[in-house]
């Protein structure tokens, strides 16, 4: 199962609403996915040079003064690190590779879940509504967001194998299904370099299309090659720093259904989950077709 | 008339009340409202009743139906009125997949599109869709009716059996086995009978027939698994 969940906010002045309206969708997709969620919303920009790193301690209880204090130390390099439990978005205007090592050496409890310079990510195992109450997920403001309750079928429950995976930057994906090639795919990416962190086939598919879009394509290019290199049954949907993107593989087995209104679109695996949006009742609601791709300008 | 608002009752109050008071009461009408996507409104129903849901429906609605007239006011989730026996389903907006899946008899209609695998291995049911149908529709057809009245997309009746399918409008591609025939006085009477029931307009001269060449009914060993 899983549930997948999108909401773009068209109107930059409806923008506040952004957690608000996607709580109650998330929450409404708990019974296809009770055992984790997580979300990826894209929301103010990092300043000047800066970037945005949402960071994930496996430990509840972990320091995150100490953090702060020997990165200024080692890296001489002042950082902003907001704490929301046992996630922190740090900004820096250091480069990720640098700040990967660092954190790798230092912290090795210390996981990177998204770079960019709009996205955060948020993701952890529990009930939807515990998580969105963890993470205060009803305050997020901003033009989209991406989201995701799992039920796990391809690997262990733990909260880096909860989604919405990420790769490159301002770069995110939710699944709903299997992939049935996930190795085919590492082994063709690993020899070019790319570092895979868990075993998870959502994450191989979320490498995948970033590489393709790093050598040049389009998302849009990117999803075409999908296609034809992925093999199993996916609904996929994909946040950038300014488009919301919807995919069915041929076969259609994973639901979705879109909500569009002049105000939002409201994506969700099923319908009732979107049924107590504003003007529901007044918008162009349709379920994608199949291999047919789907974008939303931000 | 008999009004549920699932707002305020659950589901299973809902289903329980058309299992058994309708027939204990002798209720011939209930107006579900805000069903809001529920799963499986209505599902099980087995009285001539009419049961009219104001909005869209979840996975399953009006499944195993028998007897029952059930129309939803609304889009249909996936497996709307699968397995159904007798009787009556109109849905009025578009339908999710596999509608009428494994029906044994009586009338579905969709007034909008049906998604992929629409009809699959229907058994006898009557399906009527006044827009298009996705890929794989009626696929292991036994036996019934499938009308189309817009396209049709890939794979349409692949591995049929004794079901026959009426498209008005472009098949994407037929699956194996499946191949157009010529419309006999037969075909066009059973079709003019459901489009009239299905209050659709077109004549059944603009319609085409599907069916099955039944190459597959027996093992070729020659073949060559090449179908």
């Amino acid at each position: 199962m899983c549930g997948i969940i999108g909401l773009l906010v068209k109107r930059p002045d409806l923008r506040s609403q952004l957690g608000d309206w996607m709580v109650p969708i998330l929450i409404g997709m708990t019974e296809r996915g009770p055992d984790s969620a997580g979300l990826a919303a894209f929301t103010d920009r990092a300043k000047g040079e800066s970037l945005k790193y949402s960071l994930y301690a496996d430990d509840a209880d972990f320091d995150w003064k100490r953090l702060e204090t020997s990165f200024k130390k080692h890296l001489g390099s002042k950082i902003k690190l907001d704490v929301q439990d046992n996630h922190a978005l740090l900004s820096t205007h250091l480069e990720p590779e640098e700040v990967r090592t660092w954190l790798h050496e230092h912290f090795p409890g210390v996981r990177v879940l998204s770079v960019g310079k709009i996205m955060e990510v948020y993701k952890d195992i529990g009930t939807p509504a515990e998580i969105a109450d963890k993470y205060a997920f009803q305050e997020l403001e901003g033009s989209h967001v991406v989201a995701h309750t799992r039920m796990a079928t391809e690997s262990a429950v733990t909260p880096d194998r909860a989604h919405p995976f990420t790769a490159g930057r301002d770069f995110c994906l939710v699944h709903n299904g299997t992939v049935s090639n996930p190795y085919s795919i590492r082994r063709m990416l690993e020899p070019r370099g790319i570092h895979f962190d868990t075993d998870n086939d959502t994450e191989a598919v979320c490498r995948f299309l970033e590489w393709r879009m790093r050598e040049g394509d389009s998302l849009e290019k990117a999803l075409q090659h999908g296609f034809s290199e992925l093999d199993g049954f996916y609904t996929l949907l994909m946040g950038t720093k300014d488009k919301l993107a919807l995919v069915r593989d041929a076969f259609a087995c994973k639901p979705a259904v879109v909500a569009e209104t002049d105000d939002y679109v409201a994506i969700a695996s099923e319908f009732h989950a979107l049924a107590h949006l504003p003007n529901v009742n007044k918008a162009r609601i349709f379920e994608p077709q199949p291999e047919q791709i789907y974008v939303w300008n931000a | 008339m008999e009004r549920i608002d699932l707002a305020k009752t659950s589901l299973r109050e809902l289903n329980q009340f058309l299992h058994h008071e309708i027939r204990n009461k002798k209720i011939k009408h209930v107006e579900v409202v805000n069903p809001d996507g529920a799963h499986s409104i209505a599902a099980g129903v087995d009285a001539p009743v009419k049961i009219e849901v104001r909005g869209h429906t979840g996975y399953y609605c009006a499944g195993m139906n028998k007897q029952a007239e059930i129309i939803v006011h609304g889009n249909a989730g996936p497996g709307v009125a699968e397995n159904m026996m007798s009787g009556l389903v109109h849905v009025k907006g578009f339908a999710s997949v596999s509608a009428g899946a494994s029906g044994h008899g009586g009338t579905l209609v969709i007034d909008g599109d049906a998604s992929l695998r629409c009809g699959i291995s229907m058994k006898g049911i009557d399906i009527v869709v006044g827009g298009d149908v996705g890929n794989f529709s009626a696929f292991m057809a036994q036996a019934g009716t499938l009308v189309v009245c817009g396209d049709a997309g890939d794979h349409l009746g692949d591995s049929l059996y004794e079901a026959v399918i009426y498209v008005r409008g472009k098949v994407k591609s037929f699956g194996a086995d499946a191949r157009e025939e010529p419309m006999t006085k037969a075909d066009e009477k059973k079709l003019g009978e459901l489009l009239e029931r299905a209050g659709l307009k077109y004549k059944p001269k603009e319609f085409k027939r599907i069916a099955s060449a039944k190459s597959l009914y027996n093992w070729n060993a020659d073949a060559n698994q090449e179908y």
